[in-house]
């Protein structure tokens, strides 16, 4: 998985005038990667979302007469090895490799940044404790953390999802903790603690939104690790299970056919490719565009 | 000037090595897998038996038609109460490390095979109570009842004969460096990526072996081995897929070598093991024969093999000696099986818990499988498992079909007695049925064709009765290698045998 | 400073610690019977209660643990179910392998990742610096096992220049070894190159941007002076000690690249220990590899603390 830390402080958003924000946004747009990389999420997400309206083939019929036939005028990009279409299971596959990207993150959201927050706030011994178990779990190879998981929980989509979002976590108790420590001494969180705010209420209301434009980052970058984790889960069978398509395990029925049908693996290959690189893409130009070195300029 | 008597003397040991290295040839072969331990009492793979194939002699070995045929022993005899196995063991041969092959290295072998910790080769030789040594070179193998296929496990792992002294001096190590009886001997193993042997210059029938290295080379990813094969790093591949086929015969290098296996690729079905056998398919052999009615093994050989394999409802195949012919392979029957689902009286659709171990191929006939059985109103409801998993959930009943393989034994009783036989170890199906299990021992008791076949067809006419088991198709052993290898025939049991090959 | 480094040393114990109750309580919760699978193709019950016995597996779980960190704490890494091997020889030969592999991979990653990072940062928002990004990001953006598939489609299949799989020793053929690892190391390079030159791009940022930079464009010096000599070293020193940290990625990355490209490094024993459940091999390798891991991010701190005196305090 991506590893990633922001050093830097990010300027707490509601003491940032909202045209300051705006500002932020301007020079997101003005990043033409990273719009570019929106772009095709969006059209991706259309995709997952309005499949069956786009689909002139159903993913899971099987035609034996049409087996493994090049890209032709019926069959824009050619049939596998059961000769069902590639293009509409490609399209049906985003649905799936799309939910696994989310959904991970949000699992890792969920259990990682309230860890973080409590490591970070309240320190001592929890701190230790949770960094400990943290640092552990990081020095494991992550692969082999979310194939145990996913071969104990069962093979399918659900639960590699959960198995790829446990094993993400880590990254997030760290970054949230970063951040967490970055930011309990600014003034505003000293001011709220002089009032008497109880610790729960300085957390979730004065520090937790000053420190979500580096969990989003984070965020967006983890769901293009996930898309691919999901891809190779499935590619050792520990994923979506057949006849449904994701990507990764119509890469996992192509291999065998790399000379004989090549089209089987480009296609899902290419839309992970260019799926994920958009990811990635527009987490590189969020963090380039809430670095408040830039905040000064415009 | 010591320096020029040195070079000199370099460069002569250097022009004779070289020369020595060139006039070598070694057989590269590749495998689909890494091979376990190379010990042939602890040994447990199918892949590790190739690898016996070229360095550990057998009593006996089998012909293509699957005829017993002197290796290490020359003849058997059994006598008249069936209890009694005679063994005449060949003269002259000897161990790698020079000790001699004798009736007291058989009995040794055998006993080791039999009693060791962490033997697996105690079930293929549980009818054994012990063995006499009669003479140097005979053995009687006393068995506690008739067991007539005792030659036929004496055909693989269980026949294989050790050096008793290298054995006893490496314990349970001995599969580090094995020493045995075999065309070629150990030289080194390099884990998961190369095993070494060499030409053993006192093997009795060297006259045979023409090759000087044999080296395995285990590539998991198919499409690998093959590209290897091609390119010339490799001579000899084992199991190419059937989607391959096409590929190797149109390549002038390359020569394709087939055999029919002896096992079978099949469905089993949960028919009293647990909670998950209460279901419309564990429940009524109606339904069972209406699933395999509307299986088309045609077309399922056609989509997923390219029609390379061979359908199959017997747990031999159609070329075996042993297959009934009295009851052919069935022809898919829609109308009839709807038919039989409606005497059965189940409410259609319901789901079917299936089981299927994480494979390349499996998967696209579990697949297949599925689409032909929505049309009676069966929805087979996939389940990719990993081998290790899939194994210890059948063991527990824990599936209702198992998509799964069996790699084939040369007797018909290694394909059935284990798995029909009332809680025996790979009946995981629960099948139970107490003249199944009367006839499957009296199977064991004559040892000519005729009249075991007899008593065979009684067991088949059941088994297709009651469906515990789906038998789906044969698969082709599939080796492929380069046109330099001369002399290669594949035989059923999928092993590469090395003696009689030599290399361009 | 002693203070810092007997802090971090001391954390040390609880983090292997957890490591190794992670590694061994997933093992445990793998589904499937290591001795049914050890048991082989016939599995008679007599032959699997042995292997159970033998291997403790009849004890209850906290106890096999125990049985394990014994034998770890007195260099007994247990030895492998499948092929009777001890743990500690199949590391000690797959090491060389697996050094070499990720040495390669690493230098990939540093060239390919530096270079793209520098190119991003002096280029900012042009096609240049798109065109970097895209390339090294490639990396991440890609499943490792399909960039391993269609490389080896690519460059032994259809061209023929490169070996399919296999490994061959530095020590037995140098020109071999390199073909045989240099599209397995690039796999694997590509995907930390993207990481070292998002790493490379900011820290260039900021250092162009910084106070001196601006004096020695100020003096006057040329560009490119500027550049290389003012702006690259204070950059760069942290994202190489980020390379070989990123040596933990490469573990992971290399467990399915190795099984594509046949290389008998790390990568492949784990995988295929985990599937044959092979308990002890998984994990006294992984015990292993996150140890090295551990203390290499311990020096790495303790450089950087050395390196920049603002961090002691």
């Amino acid at each position: 998985m991506a590893d990633i830390t922001v050093n830097t402080k990010l300027i707490p958003a509601k003491d940032v005038p909202e045209t300051l924000l705006r500002r932020a946004m301007r020079r997101l747009f003005r990043r033409k990667s990273a719009v570019l990389g929106l772009a095709i999420v969006a059209f991706f997400i259309a995709l997952a979302i309005f499949a069956p309206l786009l689909s002139p083939y159903d993913p899971v019929a099987q035609s034996w007469t049409l087996v493994r036939q090049p890209s032709s005028a019926s069959h824009w990009f050619g049939t596998d090895d059961l000769g069902r279409d590639i293009l509409v299971r490609v399209i049906y596959g985003a649905r799936a490799s799309l939910l696994a990207g989310i959904i991970s993150v949000g699992i890792a959201l969920s259990i990682g940044v309230p860890l973080g927050l409590a490591a970070g706030y309240l320190g001592g011994f929890l701190d230790s404790l949770i960094g400990r178990m943290t640092d552990a779990m990081l020095a494991c190879p992550f692969l082999i953390l979310a194939i145990a998981l996913a071969a104990f929980l069962g093979p399918s989509l659900g639960n590699a999802m959960i198995a790829i979002g446990v094993t993400a976590t880590p990254i997030f108790v760290r970054l949230t903790r970063g951040q967490v420590l970055a930011v309990k001494m600014e003034d505003y969180v000293e001011a709220a603690r002089a009032v008497g705010n109880p610790r729960w209420r300085i957390v979730f209301v004065h520090i937790l939104p000053n420190i979500m434009p580096a969990l989003l980052v984070q965020a967006t970058l983890s769901i293009a690790a996930a898309i691919i984790a999901e891809a190779a889960l499935s590619f050792l069978g520990l994923g979506q299970q057949p006849p449904e398509p994701s990507w990764g395990s119509m890469l996992n029925s192509a291999q065998r056919f790399l000379v004989n049908a090549p089209w089987m693996a480009v296609w899902p290959g290419l839309a992970i490719f260019v799926t994920v690189l958009s990811f990635n893409l527009v987490g590189d130009g969020l963090r380039d565009a809430l670095d408040p070195r830039e905040v000064g300029r415009s | 000037m010591r320096g020029i008597r040195w070079a000199a003397a370099a460069a002569v040991y250097f022009v004779l090595t070289c020369g020595l290295a060139t006039a070598q040839t070694t057989l590269r072969i590749g495998l689909a897998e890494d091979p376990d331990v190379l010990d042939p009492t602890l040994a447990r793979t199918y892949v590790g038996r190739i690898v016996f194939a070229s360095f550990c002699d057998k009593l006996f070995d089998i012909d293509q038609n699957l005829n017993v045929v002197p290796q290490l022993a020359l003849s058997h005899s059994t006598s008249a109460d069936g209890k009694t196995v005679t063994i005449k063991l060949r003269p002259g041969v000897k161990f790698h490390d020079g000790e001699p092959f004798n009736a007291e290295a058989a009995k040794f072998s055998i006993d080791r095979h039999t009693s060791m910790t962490g033997s697996f080769r105690k079930p293929e030789l549980a009818a054994v109570d012990h063995v006499d040594v009669v003479d140097p070179l005979t053995i009687n193998v006393v068995l506690k009842a008739p067991y007539s296929p005792l030659i036929a496990q004496f055909t693989d792992r269980a026949g294989m004969m050790v050096s008793p002294k290298a054995a006893k001096e490496a314990g349970d190590k001995f599969g580090l460096r094995p020493v045995c009886a075999g065309p070629y001997k150990f030289v080194e193993r390099v884990q998961q990526d190369r095993i070494v042997f060499e030409k053993f210059t006192d093997y009795w029938n060297k006259d045979n072996v023409h090759i000087d290295r044999v080296v395995f080379l285990p590539i998991v990813d198919s499409t690998v081995r093959l590209a290897n094969l091609k390119s010339g790093a490799l001579d000899l591949i084992e199991r190419v897929l059937a989607t391959d086929i096409k590929s190797v015969r149109e390549d002038k290098a390359l020569k394709l070598a087939t055999a029919l296996e002896l096992g079978y690729q099949g469905l089993d079905i949960n028919v009293g093991n647990g909670g998950q056998a209460k279901n419309p398919l564990g429940q009524s052999a109606k339904v069972r024969q209406a699933l395999e009615l509307a299986i088309d093994r045609d077309a399922l050989n056609q989509v997923v093999f390219n029609g390379e394999f061979k359908p199959g409802n017997q747990w031999v195949s159609p070329e075996n000696p042993y297959y009934q012919q009295a009851y052919p392979v069935p022809k898919r029957d829609v109308a009839k099986a709807n038919t039989l689902m409606k005497e059965a009286g189940v409410s259609t659709p319901f789901d079917v818990d299936f089981m299927v171990p994480k494979g390349a191929e499996t998967q696209a006939v579990a697949e297949v499988i599925q689409a032909m059985a929505g049309e009676i109103g069966i929805n087979m409801k996939i389940r990719v498992t990993e081998f290790a998993t899939s194994l210890k959930q059948a063991e527990q009943g824990n599936y209702q079909a198992y998509l799964l393989a069996w790699s084939g034994r040369t007797d018909p009783d290694g394909n059935t007695y284990i798995f029909f036989k009332c809680n025996a170890p790979q009946n995981s199906m629960g099948y139970c049925n107490a003249d199944v299990d009367k006839l499957l021992d009296e199977a064991r008791v004559p040892s000519e064709l005729v009249a075991r076949k007899a008593i065979y067809e009684k067991l088949t006419k059941t088994i297709l009765e009651d469906v515990p088991k789906i038998y789906l198709y044969h698969r082709r052993i599939l080796i492929a290698h380069t046109t330099k290898l001369d002399g290669y025939k594949q035989m059923p049991d999928g092993l590469v045998r090395v003696v009689g090959l030599s290399l361009k | 400073m002693l203070n810092l480094l007997g802090k971090r040393l001391l954390q040390l114990i609880p983090t292997l610690f957890f490591v190794s109750v992670i590694i061994f309580s997933l093992q445990q919760l793998l589904p499937g019977d290591p001795a049914l699978i050890m048991a082989g193709e016939e599995r008679d019950p007599a032959v699997i209660e042995q292997i159970r016995h033998q291997y403790h597996l009849d004890r209850p779980i906290p106890v096999q643990y125990l049985y394990w960190v014994k034998g770890v704490l007195s260099g007994n890494l247990g030895e492998s179910m499948r092929i009777h091997v001890p743990v500690l020889d199949l590391i000690l030969q797959k090491l060389p392998v697996t050094i070499q592999l990720g040495s390669m991979a690493i230098v990939i990653a540093l060239v390919i990742g530096i270079s793209a990072g520098i190119i991003s940062a002096i280029k900012k928002n042009t096609i240049w610096d798109y065109a970097a990004n895209a390339f090294a990001l490639w990396g991440i953006s890609t499943p490792n096992f399909w960039l391993g598939i269609m490389l080896i489609f690519l460059f032994s299949v259809k061209l023929g220049w490169l070996p399919a799989s296999g490994y061959v020793p530095l020590t037995e053929d140098w020109r071999a070894s390199l073909a045989s690892t240099i599209m397995p190391a690039f796999v694997l390079g590509n995907a930390i190159a993207a990481i070292l030159m998002r790493h490379t791009r900011s820290a260039m940022l900021q250092v162009l941007e910084s106070d001196y930079v601006r004096t020695a464009r100020a003096k006057g010096l040329y560009e490119r002076t500027v550049i290389l000599k003012h702006a690259m070293r204070n950059a760069l020193t942290p994202v190489i000690t980020l390379g070989a940290l990123e040596f933990g990625t490469l573990l992971s990355g290399a467990v399915l690249t190795e099984q594509i490209f046949t290389i008998p490094g790390f990568g492949k024993l784990i995988i295929d220990a985990v599937f044959n459940r092979d308990y002890a091999v998984v994990q006294g390798v992984v015990l292993v590899t996150a140890t090295v891991y551990i203390v290499l991010n311990l020096l790495a701190d303790i450089a950087y603390v050395l390196v920049n005196p603002r961090l002691r305090t």
